[in-house]
């Protein structure tokens, strides 16, 4: 399953509502089976750069290619083709208000595949039970907690194996306990499916438990400032904003007067 | 041994039983929900044929490709042998199935979760809507008398909205409507006129075209066309507004502030609207004479003039009056209905749908319920 060649490739992206730029320069990989984490402090661009890579939103320079395919100079029907192999989690589950869970997840499974109702009613059993949710087939989304929606979510992001899955601040809102569960599910998803994973996420505990890769988007100078495993990223990167991020604030590291600290982009 | 085999698409699935009474489940290919994979209704006739098999084990060897499929596939033969008291052997799966297996049974299904879908009895549900209806006629009073009650704390001065709140929707409700009810009034005019002139014809009277529309758009007709182009757009935008605030919990934050949402949120409608509807009446009674005048002018041959006189002088202020009474109501109506639906709207997007609806058709029922009690207090009064 393994191949030498990047899943995800961003090269010098620029992002921008109208004229205001937001992140620019942005060039990054993400390997077959990394889970991948897109970190920073609140407003720096996290969930936007995850709606570029998911293509709902056209960069403003920049390229983000799907293997050797560049998503937004391909063919329409091929872009298509592309975003069905994502499967997304939006902040708040996003899920479909008038249709049950079942029928959340079974609405791609109707469209994409050739399966019998029954069989498509057993897959989407199989992913409420993945994620803890046995039983709830026949609730409406306005039925269930905030914590059992982010789970309908992932099921419905899984609902049709998808090899890139990404998830917008999946554990957000959730207790701890919750929340290490969710982590060990996304590992245990990568592990048997070998999904790569796209996280955006502040929780530094999650950060650590299951980030292989990441990059760093700074809101101060409006580009990434770090890329690489964020373990390794804690012991040697010496960016100040990067550091005091990882440590919770408790490195209390300032860059030199006059001087502007280097990026740390390991490989 | 016996092999009981069949290629299907590319997912393969082979039986072999031993003699010692086991099952070999061989599972070969590639196992993608896109191609149809084999069913478990193979491996269940297998073990309900032959009650010797003691024991389910796997190989999948010759596995090249699998999905969810393979795993749904997989549950439903472990469910049926647990059934059967059959042991399975899960040994000769790949290791990361037999992980997503494990996590799916990691947390059993609680008790009196699942639903049953059968059918509530008739009796059952009979009594169900009645009570639905006794809550939502009792919500629909206590809603009223809330209502009331922050009127009179508005008189007193101790209500609070916002009075920029106000203006907005006073302008929202009255020159922004402008058009529409321009437009619907001077039909309704023409067409009153038109239906009315072909049978005053017959009489050589068409000068009292002036007289039908004249009193028919004053007295009735411009107050009602008016109260359901304002259900439609007024009273809808109020149900819908108020509706996305109760799912984006905007309206609890205004509970927990101190602020009575009704203050806050109805009564700048329901003031905005009760004193805009007679103005717009009054425009709209006007836009309607227009055209009956136009079908008078054009269609008749009458004089501008001797239409207009003729207006003036069947068009009693008490018919003015009664119009613009009307007009008050149904703005007090409208605004109610709307506000109501909005404030008892669920938390979902669904909700906000059936609120809108909801307001719009409770408004038009009340209008013409109101106009049928006004004609007949006028009846009685004999006005």
């Amino acid at each position: 399953m393994n191949s030498p060649a990047p899943h995800i490739t961003v090269r010098d992206l620029t992002m921008a509502y109208g004229g205001y730029v937001l992140q620019r320069d942005l060039s990054f990989a993400v390997n077959r089976g990394d889970v991948f984490i897109i970190m920073g402090g609140s407003g720096c661009g996290k969930s936007t750069l995850m709606r570029h890579l998911i293509g709902l939103k056209e960069p403003a320079g920049g390229q983000v290619l799907y293997g050797p395919m560049s998503f937004w100079e391909a063919e329409p029907e091929e872009r298509d083709r592309m975003m069905r192999r994502f499967g997304i989690m939006y902040q708040s589950g996003a899920l479909w208000s008038s249709l049950t869970l079942a029928e959340n997840i079974a609405l791609s499974l109707e469209l994409y595949t050739n399966l019998k109702p029954a069989e498509v009613r057993d897959i989407a059993s199989l992913k409420l039970a993945l994620v803890g949710l046995a039983g709830f087939e026949d609730y409406y989304p306005s039925e269930i907690s905030g914590g059992m929606k982010k789970r309908a979510g992932i099921a419905r992001a899984m609902a049709i194996d998808p090899e890139i899955l990404f998830l917008d601040e999946p554990s957000a809102g959730l207790d701890p306990i919750s929340a290490r569960l969710l982590d060990d599910l996304v590992l245990e998803l990568r592990d048997s499916l070998g999904t790569t994973v796209v996280v955006v996420t502040h929780e530094l505990s999650s950060i650590f438990a299951i980030g292989t890769n990441s990059v760093f988007l700074d809101a101060e100078t409006g580009t990434m400032i770090a890329t690489g495993n964020p373990k390794r990223l804690l012991a040697e990167c010496e960016h100040p904003t990067v550091r005091n991020f990882l440590t919770r604030g408790e490195a209390k590291a300032a860059a030199k007067p006059g001087e502007v600290p280097a990026p740390c982009f390991l490989t | 041994m016996t092999d009981v085999g069949e290629p299907h698409g590319t997912g393969e699935l082979r039986l072999n039983k031993t003699p010692d009474g086991e099952l070999r489940v061989t599972l070969a290919g590639k196992w993608y929900m896109t191609d149809t994979p084999p069913s478990p209704d193979m491996v269940r006739n297998e073990i309900e044929t032959f009650p010797e098999i003691a024991r389910v084990s796997f190989d999948a060897r010759d596995l090249t490709g699998w999905d969810s499929s393979l795993l749904t596939f997989l549950l439903a033969v472990i469910d049926f042998c647990s059934q059967r008291a059959v042991p399975v052997d899960r040994e000769g799966l790949p290791v990361g199935v037999n992980r997503l297996l494990t996590l799916a049974t990691a947390v059993p299904e609680r008790k009196g979760t699942r639903r049953s879908a059968g059918h509530e009895p008739f009796l059952a549900r009979v009594g169900e809507y009645a009570i639905v209806f006794w809550r939502s006629t009792r919500e629909m009073l206590a809603f009223i008398g809330e209502t009331f009650t922050a009127l009179l704390r508005l008189v007193t001065g101790k209500s609070r909205f916002r009075g920029s709140d106000l203006l907005l929707v006073i302008q929202e409700c009255s020159a922004d409507a402008l058009p529409i009810v321009s437009l619907i009034s001077l039909l309704v005019g023409l067409i009153l006129a038109f239906v009315g002139a072909i049978q005053l014809k017959l009489f050589g009277a068409q000068i009292f075209v002036a007289d039908l529309v004249g009193i028919g758009t004053v007295r009735a007709m411009g107050a009602i066309m008016t109260g359901i182009i304002m259900a439609g757009r007024t009273g809808a935008s109020f149900a819908a507004r108020i509706g996305t605030m109760q799912v984006n919990e905007e309206i609890d934050a205004l509970q927990t502030t101190g602020i009575s949402p009704i203050d806050f949120l109805v009564l700048p409608r329901l003031l905005a609207l009760s004193v805009m509807m007679p103005l717009l009446t009054l425009y709209a009674d006007a836009m309607g004479i227009v055209g009956g005048m136009i079908v008078g002018v054009a269609g008749l041959g009458l004089n501008l003039r001797e239409y207009y006189d003729e207006t003036i002088k069947a068009v009693s202020l008490t018919n003015l009056w009664i119009g613009l009474f009307s007009g008050f109501v149904y703005g007090i109506l409208i605004a109610l209905a709307g506000c109501m639906r909005g404030m008892q709207c669920g938390r979902s997007a669904s909700a906000v749908g059936d609120a809108t609806t909801s307001a719009v058709v409770t408004g038009i029922v009340s209008i013409v319920v109101a106009t049928a009690v006004i004609t007949v207090i006028c009846n009685i009064l004999g006005i």
